[in-house]
């Protein structure tokens, strides 16, 4: 009896894990690399220098924003990773 | 006119006496500049932060700086860095506890090695430094530069007054004041580098 090669077409459920994990690994780069590429630890109050015009003292104003670094690429990283690994238990189904 | 030279002389003498009492200048600076610097090298990148809960009060004679005197007091808790978990490690009871040990203080003993050039001393300032409770003797190199009338310019108008500024940089092994002591050397730098910079004010009545 002949055989017909299986035909199969991936999971709806597969494609949104792997679509999901594109987009987690997108956004962390892309808003790492926005907000300064800052490779040491990710900061919530960004130190600014000033100068004390009198007396010529140097010292450190903090603003309080966000700086992601190395942890936050390294989390975004990580949860893109997980979801593509989580992908990979949903197979394929056979279209016959 | 024996009256009037009496005067004279008698105000002469009460000005000299007034330029040659030592002024007492207040650290607790209302414009918030004052601020104690630390930076420690760490595994990723250094650790840097500063600590502006600075207060105290200096004893000081521009006549004669070797008579300084005073204690500058830090609060434990106006330490922080740039990663807000960071600065409740650092607070923690694992490293200074600033719950249990709230100040961190300096006493001036005395200044040796002095060298004035205009309104600048440079000096050896000898006494006691205190870190989560740990006392211990420590000399540090300081620039006291002493700007007579310069209050006013940098408060209000009619605010008369002189200001010192106090500059220093020093380095601590952590080790001798208990904080982590043989703990995370190789994640964490044994030794604390502290920059100060810090102003007082002394206004006149």
């Amino acid at each position: 009896m002949p055989t017909t090669p299986n035909s199969t077409r991936p999971s709806r459920t597969r494609l949104i894990f792997r679509l999901l994990a594109s987009f987690c690994l997108l956004f962390t780069v892309v808003f790492w690399a926005n907000k300064g590429a800052h490779t040491g630890w990710s900061m919530d109050r960004v130190p600014v220098p000033q100068l004390d015009e009198i007396t010529g003292i140097e010292y450190v104003t903090y603003d309080d924003r966000f700086v992601p670094g190395v942890d936050w690429l390294a989390g975004g990283i990580g949860l893109a990773a997980l979801l593509f690994v989580t992908s990979l238990f949903f197979r394929s189904k056979p279209t016959q | 006119m024996k009256k009037s030279i009496f005067a004279c002389l008698a105000s002469l003498a009460l000005t000299g006496a007034a330029i040659a009492a030592p002024l007492s200048f207040d650290f607790k600076d209302p414009k918030g500049v004052n601020a104690v610097q630390f930076h420690l090298d760490s595994l990723l990148e250094p650790i840097s932060g500063t600590a502006g809960g600075v207060s105290g009060t200096v004893s000081f004679d521009p006549a004669d700086p070797s008579a300084t005197a005073g204690t500058i007091v830090v609060a434990a808790n106006s330490l922080v860095v740039s990663n807000s978990m960071m600065t409740d490690h650092l607070q923690g009871t694992n490293w200074l506890d600033v719950a249990t040990y709230p100040e961190i203080t300096f006493t001036l003993s005395s200044l040796s090695d002095l060298k004035s050039e205009g309104n600048t001393t440079s000096a050896v300032a000898n006494g006691t430094f205190t870190l989560k409770g740990v006392t211990k003797e420590i000399s540090v190199p300081v620039k006291l530069t002493y700007l007579p009338d310069a209050l006013e310019k940098r408060t209000r108008p009619g605010n008369k007054g002189d200001l010192l500024v106090v500059r220093g940089e020093f380095s601590i092994l952590r080790a001798d004041y208990g904080i982590q002591p043989g703990q995370n050397e190789d994640k964490v730098n044994p030794e604390i580098k502290l920059t100060v910079a810090i102003v007082g004010s002394a206004p006149k009545a």
